[in-house]
């Protein structure tokens, strides 16, 4: 690395994490006070709502906001402007705005982070919405983990009320719009959109079957478009800049930027904001800085805890809904994690499976069973339980599950399994066949052995471990017994020599 | 019922005055329930006890016991003068409306206030939703008819009603709900000491000489005596000998003290049950009876609809069919009865009954069908007075509001109303030997206010005397809001507890009707 | 009514309601699609998944039990990844408790015993594990053992959507959830009123009745339709009689009116009264002041002269009858001609005003 000269401090473009960033929804964050509507105001908000209120259509609306590629920033990537409309042709003269914003995954915070920032991004967003497709009612449902984003949310809301934003005859064009914020009790199954409007009308947050879509029955039956905090924070921009503008990045399919929270086993960690269709190398080593202590790059995780991961070979993939997809993993909300050489890839699956599992609201069988029992076959796995047949029947179950549980998290759930299956077989196996972890993660598969060329026979393992499993004739060369090494590693540790290693 | 218990499901709003049904009738209860929370339905209910149903209503108007006809007349004094009654209806269908106006005119809503304790607000609240609803169907129990004014109560529902153009219409109507299994069937059949089966009048010549002709004797053309008048003549001497069958008067009827000694002074007692009730106790002859499970027949539910009776398991020892039972007795007196069985006795039900005139035995072995059908072809029928009433126009009864015959006063100084619980059934003789029953409610419970227990000095599960005129019984206190305050409320499951001891046998003039649902109480800790 | 559509299933073409869900018109045709969370009259929650079918361009399979069709629509129920779909999912509820068919109540009249069967599973490849719930035996009506439950949610949607009683909901989550009273009470401790509709819309062993047990099993079961004895509403009920005894009754949806299988706790739980030892055997006369039994000769001589003799000195009109809201049509026309015919009065009445 180059000292730095005097009197030559770079600028954030002249940093890589900063230079390869293009902020769109992250444009306002920690440049405005977001306490204060004037300073939001001052950085041209709320005038995409007037314009949008006072200048176009409904229909204008929508089309502009289809044109611009939008898609759902939630995960599904669902267009956007499509779902507006769907909910636009609905008959009914109440309809509901819903903001989700019930960020589950865990390690990702980029909801967290607009809403925090810039909450009045997000209302008008959902104004906007609104008035696009004709309701006067919102709710944002946030979880109650959020009490920063509550509390800016809630001094947001008072302003956009008191200044004519929100409310009865919105800047006097006769729209009424008004929201309040529901809270959610930290269910993860609650970021899907049916449990989530379940969650909203009082009742346990557990997701309904679609058809009939929230479009056409959402909330307390009535037509709904629900979008995430990011997606409702890009509408803005959109209508007034226009789609053309919006479209200028991205893909052909993926237009736009997306914010990733990442993470995990890479130098620079937290939001970053690319164009859509940026490459996974560029966000690991230029943005991210690369893996610390020159590991190497194994694999990221991409989409939380229900999406997949993308190996090595795939680092040069564009990031992108399609591309994502091909690689078996997901958008999601756009959490990712990086992970060195020492992470144990049926360990990981093991860990995301974990949590699906205990997230799993328990409603349809799929889900609720057979994530419990792909956990059980995945823990097996690491602690040396394998059997032949465990990786055809957990990709068996892994595409029955997807194919048929009910909502989304039972859908998604099995993303990791497969994926991992998909590029690390051999790890698979390697547990299963050899009852060997081979990045040694997987404690139950340790072994413990004595190099017989390097031990001299001092005694010290014998004497430190608990287990009498490490023993030998003095000045012979000892050796591990490994029906009775608890696997702790002591002999290992105290060991002079480094006769004792570990596979 | 005018109306079917289908169709409560499927309106668009409820008034449920003086019935509790989630416990009477549990079944209706549920449709009651179910047209609230999966169709939307309005209710307003109308009860000085904060029943279940209150729970999912719109508006839950909680009058003083006995004031209902001030009530009602003030939703109709609202809805008359507020101009949202049914014209067309009222011109068409309808007479006496003037006189009916002109009476209700007094009730305003602060004088309705005055006597009855509901709001003026509320009520016109009511008064419009019932109004303007669509399909109003107003369903009414015993919380209605066993009053002094029971008679008035019944006419003034069906006032309003009318008022509003909601009878003779699916989804609409006046809807009894019967707390007896077989009661419209027993008025049905003629088991009234006025008519003969379907309503046909013994004073009028020409039906009491069909039924003569029929049975080949000549019939009595005097109406007789109503229960509570055969109790009074069995005290008084007039009434020697007395035939009870399936019937507890023991424990139901009004003024038990009163009822025992009649009893006791009858020169002959003939009881048939199924149990040694404490009636049966008094007799000189008890005719064991086999039980609805041991015979076949037919009993006719709230809504008209007659449905079959099966026999499944044998009677115990020698027990025998109430119909075997009483068709060997009149041959004993020298009157054949012969009848191969229950169908045969329909088919002479069929031939004398012009709205069972189609109800044969093997019509109903899959589905009841509701009266009248007067022909084997006849489909039955959902709801009455499509086209017109009985009597051809519906007629106003304008009616003023009257006290209870006994109030509460210094001596007396809570009101005391009656009525079953979920668990039990009529005078317990069934209920009480079931396991689960007994162990959901193992106890009669005397439930009062809890302001009126502090001012007594008494708390949940301590025992209580509760006193009357008439008597006096011992129960435990259950202290709950569900009661108003100065209201008391017992059930008349419990022999142990028996508050007909307490109640006030005055009639209704017409109905002859006991007043169960108010009389004067003291309650004090025992 | 709209028009009809037109759809194709396994090959069939069929026409269907549009307000039709794919089951619906699959059974309308006699096309069988196993089910088990599916339960009229209640909504279609989709959530046992048991009943999954191919629709050709979805993206995943579907439950036929809340897709609706539409025009056009192809739908397969017999393809290979249904059925691997089924087997699964059975599999794995099957794995997920105590079906131990040997000692159920159930068995014989069991969903999932009829799924597994049907499917044709030997033993399901997952280790089986029961939760381990104690079983709630702390009332006299209904047993409740939830290591047999599959969470299909039928009793808490016959408790929320059938009788509107609103006691029964899902508690906790994924493979922890369990279905009860709030705050996870037994039966007897929460507010429930014992109508029995769970029981009857439990369709494994999980909700039983407790009388019954060791009572009969199904195939032992006669079962006999009548009308119940209580209230007024005259729900048609079954009583189930084993060996001459009423073991236990149940709901049937198939009677309809007026109450759709639905009953309640006295309905259900309350016909004890039946065989009870204090039921009256034979007739009964007072002989220096106690009743004692007699034949039904001496009973009818006795009542035949009394009341013969009051009539005679007294008139017909000083004998009196209450006849009963409790016997039947045929028995109260009897007992009014009886005392009309016979005795000669109108002094007839009963309790329809108490």
């Amino acid at each position: 690395m180059e000292e730095p000269m005097i009197g030559s401090i770079p600028t954030m473009q002249e940093i890589p994490f900063f230079a390869h960033q293009k902020l769109r929804v992250l444009r306002n964050r920690g440049i405005i006070d977001p306490g204060k509507i004037e300073e939001y105001i001052a950085r041209d908000g709320y005038l995409g709502l007037a314009k949008a209120l006072t200048e176009m259509t409904p229909a204008e609306i929508i089309k502009e906001v289809t044109a611009s590629g939008l898609r759902g920033r939630g995960g599904a990537g669902f267009p956007t402007g499509l779902k507006w409309q769907f909910c636009s042709q609905s008959k009914g003269d109440v309809k509901y705005v819903l903001c989700n914003a019930d960020e589950g995954d865990p390690g990702a915070f980029m909801d967290r982070s607009v809403l925090e920032a810039d909450p009045h991004a997000v209302l008008e967003g959902m104004v906007i919405a609104a008035r696009a497709i004709g309701a006067h009612y919102g709710y944002i449902y946030c979880r109650a983990e959020y009490p920063l984003a509550i509390h800016q949310l809630n001094i947001a809301i008072a302003q956009a009320r008191e200044c004519g934003l929100l409310g009865k005859d919105i800047l006097g064009t006769g729209f009424d719009f008004d929201l309040e914020i529901y809270q959610g009790a930290g269910a993860f199954v609650c970021g899907e959109e049916t449990a989530l409007m379940t969650s909203i009308e009082g009742k346990r947050g557990m997701p309904r079957p679609r058809p009939p879509f929230p479009a056409v029955a959402g909330l307390w039956g009535k037509p709904s478009v629900l979008n995430n905090v990011e997606t409702f924070a890009s509408v803005a921009q959109i209508v007034l800049k226009g789609a053309a503008w919006y479209a200028s990045v991205g893909t052909e399919k993926s237009k736009g930027t997306k914010v990733f929270a990442l993470t995990g086993d890479v130098n620079n960690v937290g939001l970053v904001e690319v164009p859509m269709g940026t490459t996974l190398r560029t966000i690991v080593y230029e943005i991210g800085g690369g893996i610390p202590g020159g590991k190497k790059f194994k694999a990221a995780q991409l989409g939380g805890p229900s999406g997949g991961c993308i190996p090595a070979e795939h680092l040069d993939a564009s990031v992108d809904y399609e591309k994502v997809a091909e690689l078996g993993a997901i958008m999601g909300s756009g959490g990712l994690i990086v992970m060195n050489e020492d992470k144990c890839i049926v360990d990981i699956a093991r860990f995301f499976i974990d949590f699906c599992q205990d997230e799993s609201c328990g409603k349809c069988t799929p889900c609720r069973e057979g994530t419990k029992r792909m956990l059980q076959i995945l823990t097996g796995i690491t602690e040396g339980k394998g059997r032949e047949g465990d990786i055809e029947l957990l990709q068996e179950m892994a595409v029955i599950i997807k194919n048929s549980s009910l909502c989304g998290l039972g859908q998604t759930a099995p993303n990791p399994i497969l994926s991992t299956i998909r590029y690390f077989r051999d790890e698979y196996e390697a547990h299963i066949r050899e009852g060997r972890c081979p990045a040694g993660v997987c404690t139950a598969l340790k072994r413990y052995t004595v190099d017989a060329e390097k031990c001299t026979g001092c005694g010290v393992c014998a004497k430190v471990c608990p287990t009498k499993a490490a023993k030998g004739e003095k000045k012979q060369p000892h050796e591990i017994d490994q029906a009775t090494c608890i696997k702790c590693g002591v002999c290992m540790e105290k060991c002079k020599f480094e006769a004792i290693f570990v596979n | 019922m005018t109306n079917s218990i289908e169709e409560i499901e499927h309106t668009d709003l409820i008034l449920a005055i003086g019935t509790n049904t989630t416990e009477n009738h549990p079944v209706i209860g549920a449709k009651v329930k179910k047209a609230v929370r999966s169709h939307g339905a309005k209710l307003i209910v109308i009860d000085p006890r904060d029943i279940a149903l209150t729970g999912y209503a719109d508006i839950w108007l909680r009058q003083r016991p006995g004031t209902d006809v001030a009530v009602l007349n003030g939703l109709m004094q609202i809805i008359i003068s507020e101009d949202l009654y049914d014209r067309d209806y009222v011109a068409a269908r309808t007479e006496g409306f003037a006189e009916l106006k002109k009476t209700v005119a007094r009730y305003t809503p602060e004088y309705v206030e005055k006597i009855s304790g509901v709001k003026a607000e509320d009520l016109g609240r009511a008064a419009r939703m019932y109004a303007t609803a669509g399909k109003a169907a107003i369903l009414y129990c015993m919380g209605m008819t066993q009053h002094v004014s029971g008679t008035d109560n019944v006419k003034s529902i069906a006032n309003l009603a009318m008022l509003c153009g909601k009878v003779g219409i699916e989804g609409g109507g006046v809807n009894p709900l019967r707390g007896q299994n077989n009661v419209q069937g027993a008025c049905d059949m003629g088991a009234l000491p006025d008519v003969f089966t379907a309503y046909q009048k013994v004073a009028v010549a020409e039906q009491r000489e069909k039924f003569s002709r029929a049975w080949g004797v000549p019939l009595p053309a005097k109406p007789g005596l109503t229960v509570v008048e055969m109790m009074h003549g069995a005290t008084e001497g007039t009434i020697r000998g007395m035939y009870i069958m399936g019937e507890n008067p023991m424990l139901s009827d009004p003024d038990l003290s009163h009822v025992e000694s009649a009893l006791r002074k009858l020169d002959f007692l003939v009881v048939q049950d199924i149990f040694l009730t404490e009636t049966a106790k008094l007799a000189h002859v008890v005719l064991p009876s086999a039980c609805f499970a041991e015979k076949e027949g037919t009993f006719t539910n709230t809504e008209r609809r007659v449905q079959r009776v099966r026999k499944a398991v044998s009677a115990p020892g020698e027990a025998r069919a109430d119909w075997e039972i009483i068709t060997g007795l009149a041959n004993r007196f020298g009157y054949p009865m012969q009848y191969a069985g229950p169908a045969q006795i329909m088919e002479e039900i069929n031939s004398l009954t012009p709205s069972y005139g189609g109800i044969t035995c093997s019509r109903i072995e899959k589905e009841g069908i509701q009266w009248p059908c007067p022909s084997p072809d006849h489909p039955g029928t959902k709801f009455l007075h499509g086209d017109k009433f009985t009597r051809g126009l519906g007629l106003f009864h304008a009616i003023d509001y009257r006290e209870p015959a006994e109030l509460p006063d210094d001596e007396y100084p809570l009101l005391l109303t009656t009525g079953r619980v979920l668990y039990h059934y009529h005078t317990g003789t069934m209920t009480r030997l079931a396991k689960g029953t007994s162990e959901r409610c193992p106890e009669s419970l005397v439930e009062i206010n809890p302001q009126d227990a502090d001012r007594i000095g008494i708390e949940s599960g301590k025992m209580v005397v509760v006193s009357s005129r008439r008597g006096r019984v011992t129960a435990k206190a259950a202290v709950t809001s569900r009661s108003p305050e100065g209201v008391v409320f017992m059930n008349f499951h419990f022999r142990e507890a028996a508050v007909n001891l307490l109640t006030n046998p005055a009639l209704d003039p017409i109905a002859k009707i006991p007043e169960y649902k108010v009389c004067a109480v003291r309650v004090e800790a025992a | 009514m709209e028009e009809k559509i037109r759809i194709t299933i396994d090959g069939r073409e069929v026409t269907a309601n549009p307000e039709q869900t794919i089951l619906e018109a699959a059974r309308e045709n006699g096309i069988f699609i196993p089910t088990l969370c599916q339960y009229a009259d209640t909504t279609n929650v989709g959530a046992c998944r048991v009943c999954v079918v191919e629709v050709e361009k979805a993206r995943t399979l579907v439950a036929s039990c809340c897709m609706p069709v539409s025009a056009g629509m192809v739908v397969r129920t017999d393809t290979k990844a249904v059925r691997d779909a089924q087997r699964m999912i059975v599999e794995l509820l099957w794995a997920s408790g105590d079906h131990n068919c040997l000692v159920c109540e159930k068995n014989g009249n069991c969903e999932l015993q009829d799924l597994v069967y049907w499917l044709g599973i030997e033993k399901p490849r997952f280790p089986i594990e029961s939760p381990g719930y104690e079983i709630e035996k702390t009332n006299s009506m209904i047993v409740r053992d939830l290591n047999k439950c599959v969470l299909c949610g039928r009793c808490v949607r016959a408790c929320n959507e059938i009788q509107v009683n609103e006691v029964l909901d899902f508690s906790l989550r994924g493979s922890r959830a369990k279905v009860g009273p709030a705050f996870d009470s037994d039966y007897i401790a929460s507010e429930c009123y014992f109508c029995g509709e769970c029981v009857d819309a439990c369709p494994v062993g999980a909700i039983t009745f407790a009388q019954a047990r060791f009572g009969g099993r199904p195939w032992e079961l006669e079962k006999v339709r009548t009308t119940c004895t209580y209230c007024g509403v005259g729900c048609q009920l079954d009583l189930n009689i084993n060996k001459g005894k009423i073991v236990k009754v149940t709901g049937n949806r198939d009677y309809g009116p007026p109450n759709q299988g639905s009953l309640c706790i006295k309905g259900r739980f309350a016909m004890d009264f039946v065989q009870h030892p204090d039921r009256l055997q034979r007739p009964l006369i007072r002989k220096n002041g106690e009743l004692t039994e007699a034949t039904w000769e001496e009973a009818y001589d006795l009542i035949a002269r009394n009341l013969s003799a009051i009539k005679e000195e007294h008139g017909p009109d000083s004998i009196a009858g209450f006849a009963s809201a409790r016997c039947t049509n045929e028995e109260n026309y009897l007992f009014q001609k009886f005392m009309r015919a016979v005795i000669g009065t109108n002094n007839v009445d009963h309790c329809a005003r108490l």
